[in-house]
């Protein structure tokens, strides 16, 4: 393990940049974006959850007083296709589709028409008088149903991917994926205990508070200039591009604040819609779903049918493990099954796996990414296994981890070598801690298990710019979604060495910034970060250089220290040393304003470990759980704003148990969801959860100038094996199955 | 449709506008008033981001219709902090690191507002309760509830 460093600023909690407006109601988020002249735009969407259309006709909306613009599938180009960048984008003819639907409405929920108008209520009028004739279909909504060779189909042109052949027939499943090591048979003969289950878990929505929203406005040129709420304005700007067969130059895209995403905001909806109606009305549109439609039509992650068998010798030892992934892609391809089958056995030494996982197509929404998309689905299952190996051995379950776990050097299930990780210290920690120690309180049931999430680097600029005060500003184009200028400006001041407060981080857009992948795959401190301390830098460098000018002296004879160009030691020159800000006084004699700057496709982003436990109490008569108490250990290599990567584990962990005992896409017969509000779609309250007990475990990620791993996926993937060991644990009853809801909990003792 | 004029108090200063009988409080203060800092969550009265003080009393903007503001006084968001600066609940909301992606804030800090108007010493519990009407997605509600009992306090050393 590194050394614990020495930093000045690296390390504090200090009130966020941005924090001032955020608590007065000043920051400016998607819908607060106005103009004069705009337009309501608003989105006709499938009554049918499979259905063909068969005609769609919009002119009497058109006809209507108010309205100006109206638009269906037929308006957009068709030929778009090829892989979307980013994280969870698919490819972008099923992103156009999904936004418009063409020929075939394939969810309840699915866009076909919209139109612009002068007010909302106009808009909501026009809607209700565009016709569209419909011929509905039996919709498929069962993930195992779906994959049988007699299903209905989604799409008739579907032929699995990556089958050994391809398949003469096309079917649901848009391809599989296959992971496997050693020999699993022999694995399972060398076991003492082999336990084995099949776990389903329905889909959940991100549940992000801001509804999507964005306002577009094209002028007489054919310019765009779009607002909106979105994890990537760069990958946003590119999908509209090709959606709209638009060039790029054309297109400029402007981030608002974002109130939320966790991965469901990596993926247009609204905006090539909004360019097209405000091409054709020649006024702004403004567009902002409402929450139903946020969960009818935007990205819930993917449901899941887990099975998994695993072998292990009485100490412990794991031999063998197999899986067989189901996830559903909702209407297009794209579930998350890659992550999930290189997620499921990653904590772990195993010489005998295999992972076999499968995409299918379901009336559902098109899934999106949704912290550590993919993890938690097949970890829960894994983890529950482990749980109830544990339970047959007599072994506790953190050493039962401890006795499996990879570590530095291990060979991951899915291929590369582990550089230092920090598992093993999650577990060490989490067998020491005081929450752990502690009896479980009388009558209630603690659960254990562990999270993982790759975490992905990809390509990010920054430009960091001196003012003639030495203040600094850094410009970089990653939307802030927890507090991510805080640990740019942290970063910035720890490498120049200024004080926090002289440093600025801005978000900026399509043309004023360079090119960054999304805010998403915990990416942003570690890769943006990394452009941000490269663009510092740059700009050390220039002051040494300046100040070696300045000084008659040869560059390498200036050193850089505390925020000052100094002489190196022993060098023998009698000067002042030259500050940001002397710098720049004399900048118009050495070569004009300091602008650093720094762009790279970062590699070597680190993996980041979690160990949860939970202590909670299940009322047997009524079913319902209270969680008594939750303690998250992570390694976050290292922590650039402590109490900022507490709030990612925190809320890793609330969102964690809404998914484990609450949350779900409840469907009738005919794929309507039923449950499309926070009414019915409940989210945890602050009465529903105690204080979350956090310990930030740190081993630098020897790949990125301060240690930074990121932190943003791992701390959903544990609580939803924690939670439901933690039932078995009350009550003596597995369930296997989420969510560990009052009915569910009831059925399932009333049954055993 | 003809609309109706209505005469208001909000954040101490008369307003007049002219709204749709159907109109939602909150729709006319996001969109003809621009007072955005008020949020909209839901529209369904179930994640508290629109919450408003109506004379006083805690309420959602987005289960108000504009036309009963006529007569009332409205505190929102915008009226919290002062010609002296910040409140101290959104001073701590910021110390205690309460506020991830922000959206939910608004609407937690006026939530918070009513309840230590109410109750300047309240206890875990009560607090966990009072602001169970407002949803935040990011925090997992840990800092929020530390930030209020801070404030708490800190109103307290102040009284």
């Amino acid at each position: 393990m590194a050394e614990a460093v020495d930093y000045k600023y690296i390390g504090t909690s200090p009130v966020r940049p941005d924090g001032v407006d955020k608590v007065t109601g000043r920051a400016q988020f998607a819908a607060d974006q106005n103009m004069p002249n705009t337009l309501y735009g608003k989105i006709l969407r499938s009554p049918h959850a499979h259905a063909n259309i068969k005609s769609v006709d919009v002119s009497k909306a058109l006809a209507m007083e108010g309205v100006y613009a109206a638009v269906s599938g037929a308006d957009f180009p068709g030929g778009a296709r090829g892989k979307v960048g980013g994280e969870g984008g698919g490819d972008i003819g099923d992103v156009a589709r999904n936004i418009m639907a063409r020929d075939k409405a394939l969810y309840h929920g699915h866009a076909v028409a919209a139109v612009a108008a002068t007010s909302l209520t106009i808009a909501d009028a026009a809607l209700a008088m565009i016709d569209v004739e419909y011929e509905t279909l039996a919709p498929v909504l069962d993930v195992v149903a779906a994959m049988a060779a007699d299903s209905p189909l989604l799409d008739a042109t579907n032929f699995t991917k990556n089958l050994p052949e391809t398949p003469d027939k096309p079917s649901n499943i848009a391809s599989v994926t296959v992971l496997t090591r050693g020999n699993v048979d022999e694995g399972f003969e060398q076991a003492d205990v082999t336990v084995e289950g099949e776990y389903h878990i329905p889909m959940a929505h991100q549940g992000y508070i801001e509804p999507h929203a964005c306002t577009a406005t094209v002028n007489e040129e054919g310019k765009a200039t779009v607002w909106c709420s979105t994890q990537g304005h760069f990958e946003f700007r590119s999908m509209t591009s090709k959606i709209l067969d638009w060039k790029v130059g054309d297109l400029k895209f402007i981030p608002a604040e974002i109130g939320g995403g966790f991965g469901g905001k990596t993926t247009v909806y609204l905006e090539p819609v909004a360019v097209l109606l405000s091409k054709l009305a020649g006024r702004p549109v403004k567009m902002m779903m409402s929450r139903e439609e946020v969960f009818r039509a935007t990205g819930p992650t993917s449901g899941s049918v887990c099975r998994v068998k695993v072998g292990a010798k009485k100490d412990g030892t794991i031999t063998a493990a197999k899986a067989w992934l189901a996830y559903e892609a909702g209407a297009f391809a794209g579930a998350p099954i890659g992550p999930g089958a290189m997620a499921i056995f990653a904590p772990y030494v195993l010489e005998n796996f295999h992972v076999e996982a499968h995409d299918v197509l379901v009336n559902k929404p098109k899934v999106a990414a949704y912290r550590a998309p993919g993890a938690p689905q097949s970890m829960h299952a894994m983890e529950i296994a482990l749980d109830d190996i544990a339970r047959e051995i007599g072994m506790d379950p953190l050493d039962l981890r401890l006795k499996n776990a990879a570590s530095e050097g291990t060979r991951a299930p899915y291929g590369p070598k582990f550089p230092a990780i920090g598992f093993k210290e999650c577990l060490e920690a989490a067998k020491a801690h005081p929450n752990y120690t502690a009896p479980v309180p009388e009558g209630a049931g603690r659960g254990v298990a562990a999270g993982f999430w790759f975490n992905i680097g990809m390509q990010s600029s920054a430009e960091v710019r001196i003012n003639e005060d030495g203040t600094v500003i850094i410009m970089e184009g990653n939307p802030d979604i927890g507090g991510s200028r805080a640990s740019m400006c942290l970063m910035a001041a720890e490498t120049l060495g200024v004080d926090y407060e002289r440093v600025k981080a801005y978000i900026g857009d399509t043309e004023s910034t360079g090119f960054c992948n999304v805010t998403g795959g915990s990416r942003t401190t570690f890769a943006t970060g990394m452009a941000v301390v490269q663009a510092c830098e740059d700009i050390i460098a220039q002051c040494k250089a300046r100040a070696a000018a300045t000084w008659g002296v040869d560059e390498d004879q200036v050193e850089w220290e505390d925020g000052q160009a100094i002489p190196a030691p022993g060098v023998n020159a009698d000067v002042t040393p030259m500050s940001l800000a002397d710098v720049m006084a004399s900048a118009h004699k050495t070569g004009g304003p300091l602008l650093g700057r720094a762009s790279l496709n970062a590699s070597g982003a680190g993996a980041s470990f979690s160990v949860n436990f939970v202590d909670l109490m299940v009322d047997k008569e009524t079913g319902k759980v209270d969680v008594l108490a939750f303690t998250a250990i992570q390694d976050a290599g290292t922590a650039i704003h402590p109490a900022y990567v507490e709030g990612q584990m925190q809320g890793g962990a609330a969102q964690g148990l809404g998914w484990a005992l609450n949350e779900e896409y409840i469907y009738d017969a005919d794929g309507v969801m039923e449950n499309a509000g926070f009414l019915d779609y409940r989210v945890p309250v602050a009465s529903d959860l105690p204080m979350i007990d956090c310990q930030i475990i740190e081993v630098p990620n020897p790949r990125h100038p301060y240690g930074v791993r990121g932190v943003g996926e791992t701390p959903i993937v544990a609580p939803l094996a924690a939670a439901a060991n933690a039932v078995r644990a009350a009550t003596g009853v597995r369930i296997n199955d989420l969510p560990l809801s009052p009915p569910n909990i009831l059925a399932a003792i009333d049954s055993d | 449709m003809s609309k109706v004029h209505v005469q208001t108090t909000i954040n101490g200063e008369a307003v007049e506008y002219l709204c749709e009988p159907q109109q939602s409080f909150l729709d006319v203060l996001r969109e003809d008033l621009l007072k955005q800092g008020t949020k909209e969550g839901c529209a369904t009265g179930d994640c508290g981001a629109c919450s408003v003080l109506l004379d006083g009393r805690l309420v959602c903007a987005c289960l108000m219709l504009g036309v009963e503001a006529e007569g009332r006084t409205l505190t929102t968001i915008e009226g919290i902090a002062s010609d002296d600066g910040l409140h101290p609940i959104q001073q701590k909301f910021l110390e205690h690191a309460a506020l991830q992606c922000g959206i939910c804030t608004p609407g937690f800090i006026v939530a918070t507002k009513a309840l230590l108007d109410k109750n300047p010493n309240p206890d875990e519990t009560t607090i966990r309760y009072w602001l169970a009407g407002n949803l935040c997605r990011c925090t997992g509600y840990d800092k929020i509830v530390r930030a209020v009992q801070a404030a708490a306090e800190e109103l307290a050393q102040e009284a």
